[in-house]
């Protein structure tokens, strides 16, 4: 990831540069820190869900991401459809390949080993390298935002990048409406009550097999929303699921299975420190966000927001 | 007499349970199978000696994962962590000046078996998706490390300019793959009768209890989290010694070593012959790599999806590998 408007040492001629230049950096760190959040958590958010409700380790959950972000690249470069439209239909082609994925194959599968979970995931992954070599090449798909969100917006004296402002509006629009969905709709409270306690939630009439497959298929077409959406930060390749799976799963893990607060705090911190660490040591890189996560799981092995 | 005869009958069963647990560690004459096979394709097939010796430093491998994932019950996906730590001490060793095969086998095994010790403290206290995933990011850790290292490891090239001296001084690492077919198929073969006397043991016999019912374990008193650290730790220093086998022999380590999908495909090829069987590692490593060389030539991204297919057929169809479906067939 690349950031601009950084801070560079322009010399001792003017009194406080020092301090402008550490106010410029940490503006630069917290912007794209944030955009990279917002991904990080739509993609993850679903994830956390799912995995809290049904207890099944998906390793595959970043395919859906990718597929996300195959689809937008590919209906605005090659079919010249627009990005909103384009969006949708990254969300719409997730959310229904998902469910023929988690009918046929992740539904014999609950409540069994986590070795089979991860194995038969871990399959899906390597699937969806080939496939996607296949389909669309090696090479990264190019991501090229529509012209009302190219350049920069100014405000006050500074620049920001219009598409990652984009990124951070519509991904704060997108958790509002989903912290409200889910907790003041029907729907949103029978998910909290299957995450609770399955049985019980069984045993008060409650679907939850359908309500397995229509939470799947939301958290997957918001996988493929966060995809498409970031697209640019998260580069789309054949390896995107391979490669970003260790991220998708701190979120997680850290953020605390079953719940969607958690994943946010979780994707916030991992998403500015990574974007912050990479700016100021990057002789150290990732290595920081890694040691960090360790250090949060010794301290709570359930994540921040896990329940005991 | 009708309570005589339960006697006789429960004395009878008992004595055939001890009889049973007392076969167990007899050597089957079935067992001698893999090691001639494997003396016979050193002389049938001189050619293939190099891909042979990367065979079987790989069994070593899948077999440390066995003790790991199928006798301790421990769903790893950083076991590449040990076996990458144990390729890049024997690798940096060689690379430094210290060519001395055997003892930089011995190096990295204990390197490998101290991570594993340290990480084994760690990982082990959880279980379940948090142990998954702190093993997951372990791994991920050091190939970042070994990345950044580069000082050290070559980071992204990998490592080169090891030397490798002649085993004892008098065997030569040759260019046909004769020296390092047999000294793999000798490591292989302690490393083999270790884990086969362990697993046999009253020990091994308690880590299986363990994998069948740790509340049950935790009330007859056994140490539950200390049996798993010991068997953990000696996994790990075996698959250093693998890693350190496939250093010293191809010469080169790489952070491949030490990445997600080394992980991952070493528990596919001990799915694909069974686990928890000791055997399976002899039968799914050697399938998976000659497939492997046969087709990844050919064209990778079949390869890839076949892969990818076959761990979803196994999960789907198969449970229980090769082995499982043999013991099917004789039922």
């Amino acid at each position: 990831m690349e950031l601009r408007g950084g801070a560079g040492y322009e010399g001792p001629q003017r009194r406080g540069s020092l301090m402008a230049d550490t106010l410029s950096a940490a503006i630069s760190i917290g912007f794209h820190g944030l955009a990279f959040a917002m991904v990080l958590y739509l993609i993850s958010v679903g994830l956390s869900v799912t995995m809290g409700m049904m207890g099944f380790v998906n390793l595959a959950h970043g395919v859906f991401a990718m597929l996300g972000g195959y689809v937008v690249t590919s209906l605005m470069s090659r079919h010249g459809v627009p990005f909103a439209a384009a969006l949708a239909g990254a969300a719409l082609v997730t959310a229904l390949g998902s469910v023929v994925v988690e009918r046929l194959l992740y539904r014999p599968l609950y409540g069994g080993d986590d070795l089979d979970q991860v194995l038969l995931t871990m399959g899906l992954v390597f699937m969806s390298v080939a496939a996607a070599t296949y389909l669309w090449g090696p090479m990264e798909q190019p991501m090229h935002p529509p012209r009302w969100l190219s350049g920069e917006i100014a405000i006050g004296p500074r620049g920001f990048p219009a598409y990652r402002s984009f990124l951070i509006l519509s991904g704060a629009a997108l958790v509002t409406v989903l912290w409200l969905g889910l907790e003041r709709t029907l729907f949103g409270l029978r998910i909290r009550a299957a995450v609770d306690n399955l049985r019980m939630a069984q045993s008060v009439g409650i679907n939850t097999s359908r309500l397995f497959t229509l939470t799947f298929a939301l958290g997957s077409g918001l996988a493929g929303l966060g995809g498409g959406l970031g697209a640019d930060l998260l580069a789309i390749n054949p390896n995107f699921a391979l490669d970003n799976l260790v991220y998708f799963l701190i979120v997680v893990a850290v953020g605390g299975l079953g719940n969607i607060r958690g994943p946010f705090v979780a994707a916030l911190l991992i998403g500015i420190a990574d974007t912050g660490f990479k700016y100021l040591l990057p002789e150290l890189g990732a290595f920081v966000i890694y040691a960090l996560t360790l250090a949060i799981l010794l301290w709570r092995p359930r994540g921040l927001f896990g329940r005991a | 007499m009708a309570t005589e005869g339960l006697v006789r009958a429960r004395l009878r069963a008992e004595s055939g349970a001890v009889a049973v647990f007392a076969r167990r560690h007899r050597l089957h004459p079935l067992e001698a199978l893999p090691w001639a096979a494997a003396i016979a394709a050193f002389a049938l097939f001189p050619s293939y000696l190099p891909l042979g010796a990367q065979i079987l430093a790989t069994i070593l491998f899948a077999l440390s994962a066995d003790l790991v994932l199928g006798y301790a019950g421990i769903v790893t996906l950083g076991h590449a962590a040990f076996f990458g730590a144990g390729a890049y001490t024997a690798g940096i060793l060689a690379a430094h000046g210290w060519g001395e095969p055997i003892s930089g086998l011995i190096a990295a095994a204990l390197a490998a078996a101290l991570l594993g010790l340290i990480s084994g403290l760690v990982v082990l206290r959880t279980t379940g998706l948090s142990l998954l995933m702190q093993t997951l990011v372990i791994a991920t850790l050091l190939h970042e490390a070994a990345n950044k290292a580069s000082v050290l490891t070559g980071g992204d090239d990998g490592l080169q300019g090891m030397v490798v001296w002649p085993i004892f001084g008098l065997f030569r690492f040759d260019l046909f793959g004769r020296t390092a077919y047999v000294y793999c198929l000798v490591v292989l073969f302690l490393g083999w009768w270790a884990a086969r006397q362990i697993v046999h043991s009253p020990f091994g016999r308690s880590l299986t209890g363990i994998r069948e019912n740790v509340l049950r374990m935790h009330a007859i008193g056994a140490p539950v989290m200390r049996r798993r650290l010991v068997i953990y730790t000696f996994a790990a220093g075996l698959a250093g010694m693998a890693g350190a086998l496939v250093a010293q022999t191809t010469q080169f380590v790489g952070l491949g070593f030490l990445g997600l999908e080394r992980s991952g495909t070493i528990l596919i090829m001990l799915i694909i012959g069974g686990v928890g069987r000791l055997y399976g590692a002899f039968i799914g490593v050697p399938l998976y790599m000659i497939a492997q060389d046969r087709f990844s030539a050919i064209e990778p991204v079949y390869w890839y999806f076949g892969i990818g297919l076959l761990m979803v057929l196994v999960v789907v169809f198969a449970r229980g590998g090769i082995f499982a479906l043999i013991d099917r067939l004789r039922r």
